[in-house]
């Protein structure tokens, strides 16, 4: 899974270990190549512990369901509609984090298109709402 | 390949009797095949010399430019072979997200920065950078994009017996806690491993690149950093500030070979050096 990183998706990582906001980057095929130190209170893992993930590992490894407990297919997730349709989406949903946590979240996705017609990937946001 | 240094400065011309060994012309690079294929790298104000070295008999230029920053292509307008019909002149460099590469150039190449304009120079063929990789004569040629201000790409150029690398204006250690970090996640690296010749951006002493981070270039210490995470055979520091002097860069040079004792050869990047890598 790993190769050399697109100049964008480097530049989008150190941007990513400066912002104090939870932070996916994952490649056009979906796998998760990075998070950054706020994701990983979310997710209740180091990045240095899992690696890079499959888009099949990570995008039911966190258990997504919506605010009934249903669970959300891969393809109703934000960051997996942006790397699909090429488009922004939001959407609010429950995670369980790799500790074990059930928490709500708000992810705001988005993708990565180069010059030179590169698509690169996707970026996605989270947010821990205030309740 | 034969190599020779026709401009090492960065950012400004920095000619006079201080910087006379390491060169005041800004970055040009000639490449020069087996077969006689000629590159050009970067057009900054050392192409004026090397144009009038060129022999009668050439018909073919290939001008590979990084980046469109003032110091790479200032010597556009002094290169006698784009005023000459005979010699066609293939000019490489990276289009913006909105110009294409000839609306770019022409932003010099036109009054009131120029008074010759683009379109009234015979046989310039444009090509856009970043592509897949191509072939120049002997040469096979990749790009990618790597961090610089503005849209800036790097050349890894490969002959049948000699690679070199060409990262004039470089910052891979942007951002990072610290670096080298993980070769995948490194600016350049793909471009730069197993290098014969990296030539490669050491604009900085270690205190300058503290108050210049972002702008795009190296400091020493980090360039010397890249060329090992690189593997690299030999390494020449280029894109010296314009307030080094001579002394200022034997200094620097020599102490960054004591401090890093890298595996490779340095060669210091001076105006008028050739080498034959491989």
């Amino acid at each position: 899974m790993s190769s050399q990183k697109e100049i964008e998706l480097i530049l989008a990582r150190q941007l990513a270990s400066h912002l104090a906001m939870p932070i996916f980057i994952v490649d056009p095929p979906g796998n998760l190549i990075y998070y950054n130190e706020p994701a990983e209170a979310i997710l209740g893992r180091r990045f240095e512990e899992t690696g890079e993930m499959s888009v099949e590992e990570w995008s039911t490894i966190f258990k997504p369901t919506d605010e009934n407990g249903n669970s959300l297919a891969p393809e109703l997730l934000p960051l997996v509609i942006a790397l699909r349709n090429h488009r922004p989406a939001h959407r609010g949903m429950w995670i369980v984090g790799l500790d074990g946590v059930r928490r709500q979240i708000e992810v705001t996705a988005f993708p990565l298109d180069g010059q030179a017609e590169r698509y690169l990937g996707a970026l996605a946001i989270f947010w821990e709402p205030e309740i | 390949m034969k190599v020779t240094l026709w401009g090492t400065r960065g950012s400004l011309a920095s000619p006079g009797p201080e910087t006379a060994r390491y060169g005041g012309n800004t970055s040009c690079v000639e490449v020069r095949g087996n077969d006689g294929t000629l590159l050009v790298l970067d057009a900054g104000t050392g192409l004026r010399q090397l144009g009038l070295s060129l022999p009668r008999s050439l018909r073919r230029v290939n001008l590979l430019l990084t980046h469109l920053h003032m110091d790479h292509i200032q010597g556009l307008g002094f290169f006698g072979a784009l005023r000459n019909p005979e010699i066609e002149v293939h000019i490489w460099g990276p289009a913006s997200t909105k110009l294409d590469l000839r609306s770019r150039l022409t932003r010099y190449l036109s009054p009131p920065l120029f008074p010759v304009h683009l379109r009234d120079l015979p046989n310039t063929i444009l090509h856009e950078v970043p592509r897949g990789d191509f072939e120049i004569g002997e040469f096979h040629i990749s790009t990618a994009l790597i961090c610089h201000p503005d849209p800036t790409v790097g050349y890894r150029i490969e002959s049948p017996n000699a690679t070199l690398t060409y990262l004039p204006d470089h910052e891979p250690a942007l951002g990072a806690e610290k670096f080298p970090i993980s070769a995948d996640w490194t600016s350049g690296y793909k471009l730069a491993v197993g290098s014969d010749i990296l030539i490669h951006d050491a604009q900085f002493t270690e205190d300058e690149y503290k108050t210049r981070v972002g702008w795009g270039h190296s400091s020493l210490a980090h360039a010397f950093e890249f060329a090992e995470l690189a593997g690299v055979k030999s390494f020449v520091p280029f894109h010296h500030d314009p307030s080094h002097t001579d002394d200022v860069l034997d200094n620097l040079i020599h102490e960054s070979i004591d401090l890093a004792q890298p595996g490779f050869a340095v060669i210091p990047g001076m105006e008028g050096a050739t080498f034959e890598p491989g």
